[in-house]
């Protein structure tokens, strides 16, 4: 069947705003399941032909990202500072979003994550708090994903993984030298680094190509269609149920609501330029942890004068980006990591907190290419000359170099958010981001208690050289969680369990946002399974008349 | 890649979304233009003219970019044609930094010629140059020059630099669409993932 296209006029069961990790899950999963389904996204349509090895392009030119002129941002590290113009938050802006150019990294969140609050205390000047939902209900979940998104892994290889109830759909992609590396060091001191589990085709899957190897995942849409971004999953098998439209560069702007205080539809700006209404039964926004805050408290009206949704004062509020350390590394032989996947090994015995570091914190350690030439050669290293026949001795290093990183928490802080910049506007005039965001000491600290272990690593794995590069402060992410929580007191979160907003009966969230912890690093597995999870009772109560 | 032809819709793609900016929308014509002369130098076997560098702009340039990344043995900075990639950057998609970098190019080649007798940079000795290039090494000019000469170096070569692929080289980097195991030294010999055996889990778990 061919993909359906609707008038504005028609009240479609479902908008579901964004078409990333989340929106494209839940676009699949409804319009299966028999509802009629209109996907709204900002950025145009793109497919694997359109994509390019070009670090240019991508890497500084916002290729497919949101655009530093058209989309501005503002940014400040604490709330009595006027905030100044800079690109904090970072997403694709492309049918498919940030999974058609994120780096695949497939980790499942650990038991402990849900509940970490009860089992360990709370954190004072802290959010922290548990999930409404643990591992166990998101278990399924979390296996659909790897079985009809596609994941490449090894199951019961890491001694620490949560249970799960089937393996892998697809063995883990090849080892690289880095991995080798990282996994002989890591032996050595007693570690257990494993296989990467990552969303990337190991081999043919569900009509998709295995992956040819080419190295430009992190940042690029994949030009083969091996990476198992929503734009080749998804999306496709949405429109195929002949209920599902993806309405691109289509850019939604507000929520609109009744007397009676539900979601009638949305505004949105179309290709044109042109301002639009679509009429729905229920929204559900799926435009990632920046772009949802925005949208609910740029639709503030008489009733909702805070924002849509937004009488815990919650929404925007307890952002998280995850912190995180690099540790680059010279052997001798060469590596060429700048083939194949970013990660193939990793580690996660430093996943659980330890109250004996001393501060709050868990994470893991990859074996990475890190960045691809331009950038690589663009990092300074202690030591190495800025100019001259020293600097060029030091980019002839580049295929016997790898990269260690370590991936970690953020302690969620009130202070910490996204909110409506008083005076910029984007270039349709829309009210744009301010962040405001400053790392938890405890962040910072456990960031760089992994660099310390991922230097030992590189050392027993036998580096010529090692260098820390500083830990500091983010202004910005990609990782972009926690800004309309889920909890079940209306008073301190946004949305409920099953994703539906406290304040709106048929208008749901589901993306980072939903976040209450930030996990350990890797957080696109996580926005899946909750989408999953999300669509399946989203549809049970559209079926049973309760929205 | 670089047999690729530079179409309208890649370039706009590449300077701000399939969208384009309000930049973008305001110059296009300069920006069109520029691909087309970037991606005509990167297929020209002569040098290119330059469109925005003045000729003595261009010699200097491409001597202190040389300065950054030398020739030897190895191709350096000149022969990746970084100067061309500087000229077609600074009047297209890096435009908003071509005053600044204008402006330091024009002090540093006053500077040098006050201290050698109305010399230019680009013809002096090596050893003048290298000098020379010590008393600026911590300048915003440098570091402005410096970011130009990587990009220029490694960018795709349909932005006028990396002339032949010569800055890959230089990395040891292949530009291949594909390749298949083994990767690289460390790889070849792995002789497969080994499980742990369960008990190992609480010796290490505090």
């Amino acid at each position: 069947m061919s993909a359906r296209t609707f008038k504005t006029t028609d009240s479609v069961d479902f908008i579901v705003v964004g078409s990333g990790a989340a929106g494209g899950v839940m676009a699949r999963e409804l319009s299966q399941g028999g509802f009629d389904v209109l996907v709204m996204e900002q950025g145009p349509r793109l497919g694997p032909g359109d994509f390019e090895h070009d670090e240019l392009k991508y890497g500084m030119l916002d290729g497919i990202v949101n655009n530093r002129e058209r989309n501005p941002q503002t940014f400040r590290k604490q709330p009595d500072q006027v905030a100044k113009r800079q690109k904090s938050l970072t997403y694709a802006r492309i049918v498919g979003g940030s999974s058609t150019h994120f780096t695949a990294n497939y980790w499942r969140f650990h038991d402990i994550d849900f509940k970490e609050r009860s089992l360990r205390g709370g954190i004072a000047g802290t959010g922290f708090a548990d999930w409404p939902i643990t591992y166990d209900e998101l278990e399924p979940y979390y296996t659909k994903v790897e079985w009809e998104v596609g994941v490449s892994g090894l199951a019961g290889a890491s001694p620490f993984d949560p249970w799960r109830s089937k393996p892998y759909p697809m063995p883990p992609m090849p080892v690289k030298s880095s991995g080798v590396l990282l996994e002989q060091g890591a032996r050595k001191l007693g570690l257990h680094p494993f296989p990467a589990p990552m969303a990337i085709a190991s081999q043919p899957f569900r009509g998709r190509p295995g992956c040819i190897h080419c190295g430009f995942c992190m940042g690029f849409g994949c030009e083969v269609m091996a990476k198992s971004s929503s734009l080749y999953t998804m999306i496709p098998e949405a429109e195929a149920t002949g209920r599902c439209e993806i309405r691109s560069e289509s850019y939604v702007f507000h929520i609109d609501t009744n007397a009676a205080g539900r979601a009638t539809g949305v505004r949105y700006y179309d290709r044109d330029g042109k301002e639009q209404f679509q009429k729905a039964r229920s929204v559900v926004v799926c435009a990632n942890g920046a772009e949802t805050p925005r949208l609910l408290l740029n639709s503030s009206s008489g009733r909702f004068p805070d924002g849509l949704a937004n009488s815990s004062g919650m929404v925007g509020k307890y952002l998280m980006f995850n912190q995180g350390s690099r540790v680059d590394a010279v052997f001798e032989h060469e590596l060429n990591e700048y083939k194949s996947a970013q990660v193939t090994r990793i580690l996660h015995d430093f996943y659980d907190s330890d109250p004996k570091r001393g501060f709050y914190g868990g994470g893991g350690i990859d074996a990475r290419i890190g960045p691809q030439p331009t950038n690589w050669a663009l990092t300074e290293r202690e030591g190495v000359p800025r100019w001259g026949a020293g600097l060029k001795a030091h980019l002839e290093t580049f295929p016997r170099a790898m990269c260690a990183s370590g991936h970690t928490t953020s302690l969620a802080l009130e202070t910490n958010s996204v909110s409506i910049d008083p005076q910029l506007k984007d270039a349709w005039g829309v009210p744009a981001i301010r962040t405001t965001y400053r790392d938890h000491s405890d962040d910072l600290s456990m960031a760089r208690f992994l660099q310390e272990r991922s230097a030992e690593i590189m050392e027993a794995a036998g580096a010529q050289q090692i260098w820390k590069a500083p830990v500091t402060e983010r202004t910005g992410s990609v990782h972009l969680l926690g800004t309309c929580r889920m909890g079940d007191d209306p008073k301190s979160s946004v949305i409920d369990k099953h994703h539906r907003t406290h304040d709106v009966p048929n208008l749901f969230l589901c993306d980072g946002s939903s976040f209450v912890t930030s996990g350990r690093g890797q957080p696109t597995m996580t926005i899946q399974a909750l989408a999953f999870r999300a669509a399946d009772h989203i549809g049970q109560m559209a079926r049973r008349n309760e929205i | 890649m670089s047999e690729r032809p530079t179409s309208r819709r890649e370039f706009l793609a590449a300077t701000g979304g399939i969208a384009g900016s309000l930049w973008l929308s305001l110059h296009w014509r300069s920006v069109e233009a520029a691909a087309h002369d970037a991606h005509a130098a990167a297929m020209s076997e002569s040098m290119p003219t330059f469109k925005w560098l003045s000729a003595v702009e261009a010699a200097d340039t491409d001597a202190l970019t040389a300065c950054i990344i030398p020739s030897g043995e190895t191709p350096g900075a000149h022969e990746a044609r970084v100067v061309v990639f500087i000229d077609r950057a600074l009047s297209s998609f890096f435009a908003e930094q071509a005053d600044e970098f204008r402006s330091g190019l024009n002090a540093t080649q006053r500077k040098f010629s006050a201290a050698h007798s109305g010399k230019a940079f680009a013809s002096a000795s090596a050893e003048q140059q290298t000098a020379f290039m010590h008393t600026i090494d911590s300048s915003p000019f440098f570091t402005q020059l410096r970011f130009l000469t990587i990009v220029g170096l490694l960018s795709s070569p349909k932005y006028g630099g990396n002339f032949g692929g010569v800055g890959w080289k230089v990395m040891g980097f292949v530009d291949q669409h594909a390749f298949v195991p083994p990767f690289g030294y460390y790889d070849r010999a792995y002789a497969g993932f080994k499980p742990y055996p369960p008990l190992a889990v609480s010796g290490v778990k505090s």
